[in-house]
């Protein structure tokens, strides 16, 4: 009893911090106190204070107005890279796992090379060769993310076209894509549901990460990853170590509301996911 | 199993041929004159057609993979354009030290990861139990990198106690590897836990119990080495993830391994060490998949190989 309890709170929690963090994103210029972009060199590596909650960066500029402006540049950042590996990654799983055979073979072999390259890895490959910035970022964490789809939404599929109702439809004659549409993508709802919260838990870390490592949003956007760099590069960690810690804690809270919710819609959707996803 | 072994070898060829695809490709799918991009802005045209000849760029793309292919072979990844050095003897160089952290963060992350997931399923919803799956939480919500700096503020600025940076004797090794194995701790115990609670709700842990064995010994002995095996799965899936974050921990403790090179490289448009480091990182995790793949078969004989 305990247990449930506590595994419905913290599902709870977790949507609690999203929307937290939705609301930031929505009304960033009006719940930050400052202009995010407006530098002063004479306020530069402020701790924190009353007059600047969380203190400055090395050009002056408000941290807690730059972290609530960098709520709309992650979410923005994760939502479209989880939603680039969606509109992809679903369509080639669930053709893939419905028709099986040689289209199979072909698409599961290039899931292989696509997943050779471990976690943010080929993000970086791709960011190489499109060069550094916010939307090659993206487009790079949604393109990383395709195989994931592709491989959830296949298995969902692979176990769902040997049910009877797939079989009946079939018997009246329906058509390979019109039995897709309408009877196998319904009864995939909850994992692609699932695997989404989850990824944009990891979509929010890879972001960062690329900015962090000077890759995905350039200065002076105020994303978090990029922020935490900016604070490392300019030897800012010893001297004004609020500009580093902030923007993590931004960054871990937000994963957090997303791994707790996703872990939450898995155990009320679709327990059967537990150890999969 | 023996043909289990070899369709998974045989698996294993395409992808790496993938693998060699894609990482040709790097430098052909450069926007604009990949010679361009080699030779830097303020080249002059003579050095532009050189490096054009150089690395063949004027040939059809077919013979282009053809001759990247021979050169692989016979261990030529061309030259780094900072260093002019060969690929191989910088990318190999930095493999090790790449590989020491990895394979520290993994046996700091079993061992503590199964440790404390026994514990906490041993001794459900207990103080420690909620704490640890808590820890647990945060370990693997905070960005790696972020961990990182926080330690080193900590452990290194504040306290003074351990390096901050670079790679020497062992007290260097201490907080790349645990920042590194912070978010494999956290699954593998939250997994454990998971798969002991259930093991431990089985009839024949109940028996083990009724003959009166010490409860130490039906958890060590009867539960854990039946929940091994799922354990096992998900320790084998980490060392992509363990790779995956060895590019940001090198990053942020200057670790000379492969994935710091990676990023340097990207950042100095020094594409060939780009090419020859993420080659070697795919191809590594290839083979660290292919030897996970088959000690499973010998670990569970249960495995079907179909």
């Amino acid at each position: 009893m305990l247990k449930r309890l506590v595994k419905h709170k913290l599902a709870i929690l977790g949507a609690l911090i999203v929307l937290a963090f939705l609301v930031a994103a929505a009304f960033a210029p009006y719940l930050a106190p400052r202009d995010p972009l407006k530098s002063s060199l004479r306020e530069a590596r402020k701790p924190p204070s009353p007059t600047y909650p969380l203190g400055t960066d090395h050009l002056g500029r408000d941290l807690l107005s730059r972290i609530i402006f960098g709520t709309r540049v992650s979410l923005l950042m994760a939502v479209i890279s989880v939603g680039i590996g969606l509109a992809v990654g679903t369509p080639v799983g669930a053709l893939s796992g419905f028709y099986g055979g040689a289209t199979d073979m072909v698409t599961q072999r290039i899931v292989d090379i696509m997943m050779a390259f471990p976690g943010i890895l080929l993000a970086i490959v791709v960011v190489a060769v499109l060069g550094p910035g916010l939307w090659n970022a993206m487009l790079a964490v949604g393109i990383s993310f395709v195989p994931t789809y592709v491989r959830v939404v296949r298995g969902a599929v692979l176990e769902l076209r040997e049910r009877e109702f797939v079989e009946a439809s079939r018997a009246t004659g329906a058509s390979g894509l019109h039995i897709i549409v309408r009877h196998i993508m319904p009864n995939c709802i909850a994992p692609i549901i699932v695997l989404s919260t989850l990824q944009m838990a990891s979509a929010i870390l890879w972001a960062a990460g690329l900015g962090y490592l000077g890759l995905g949003a350039q200065p002076p956007t105020p994303e978090w990853g990029a922020m935490l760099g900016e604070g490392y590069n300019y030897g800012m960690i010893r001297v004004a170590p609020h500009v580093t810690i902030f923007p993590g804690v931004a960054i871990a809270l937000a994963v957090l509301g997303f791994n707790l919710l996703g872990d939450g819609l898995r155990d009320a959707l679709d327990p059967r996911l537990r150890g999969r996803l | 199993m023996i043909q289990y072994a070899i369709r998974r070898l045989l698996l294993a060829v395409p992808t790496l041929l993938g693998v060699s695809m894609l990482v040709f490709g790097i430098l052909r799918m450069l926007p604009g004159d990949p010679a361009t991009a080699l030779a830097g802005v303020h080249a002059t045209q003579e050095v532009v057609e050189r490096i054009r000849a150089e690395h063949g760029l004027d040939k059809p793309i077919h013979l282009q993979y053809l001759g990247f292919m021979k050169d692989l072979f016979r261990g030529n990844l061309g030259k780094s354009i900072r260093t002019a050095l060969p690929v191989t003897t910088e990318v190999v160089s930095r493999l090790i030290p790449t590989l020491e952290l990895t394979a520290v963060s993994m046996v700091l992350a079993v061992l503590l990861g199964v440790i404390v997931g026994v514990i906490s399923a041993a001794k459900p919803y207990t103080v420690f139990d909620y704490g640890s799956m808590l820890g647990a939480l945060v370990g693997l919500s905070a960005p790696v990198f972020w961990l990182g700096l926080m330690l080193m503020l900590l452990f290194s600025l504040q306290l003074g106690w351990l390096p901050a940076a670079g790679r020497g004797d062992f007290r260097h090794l201490i907080l790349p590897s645990v920042t590194l194995a912070a978010s494999s701790v956290a699954l593998i115990a939250r997994f454990t836990r998971s798969t002991m609670l259930e093991v431990l709700r089985s009839e024949y842990i109940a028996t083990a119990r009724a003959k009166g064995l010490r409860e130490s010994r039906v958890i060590l002995r009867h539960a854990l080495s039946n929940a091994m095996i799922p354990i096992l799965t998900i320790i084998g899936l980490r060392f992509g993830a363990l790779l995956s974050g060895a590019v940001l921990t090198e990053n942020v403790f200057a670790w000379p391994g492969v994935g710091r090179l990676v990023v340097d490289s990207i950042s100095a448009r020094d594409y060939p060490v780009v090419q020859g480091a993420v080659l070697m990182i795919a191809v590594s995790f290839v083979f660290i998949n292919l030897v996970v793949d088959l000690l499973y078969g010998v670990v569970n004989p249960r495995i079907r190989y179909d």
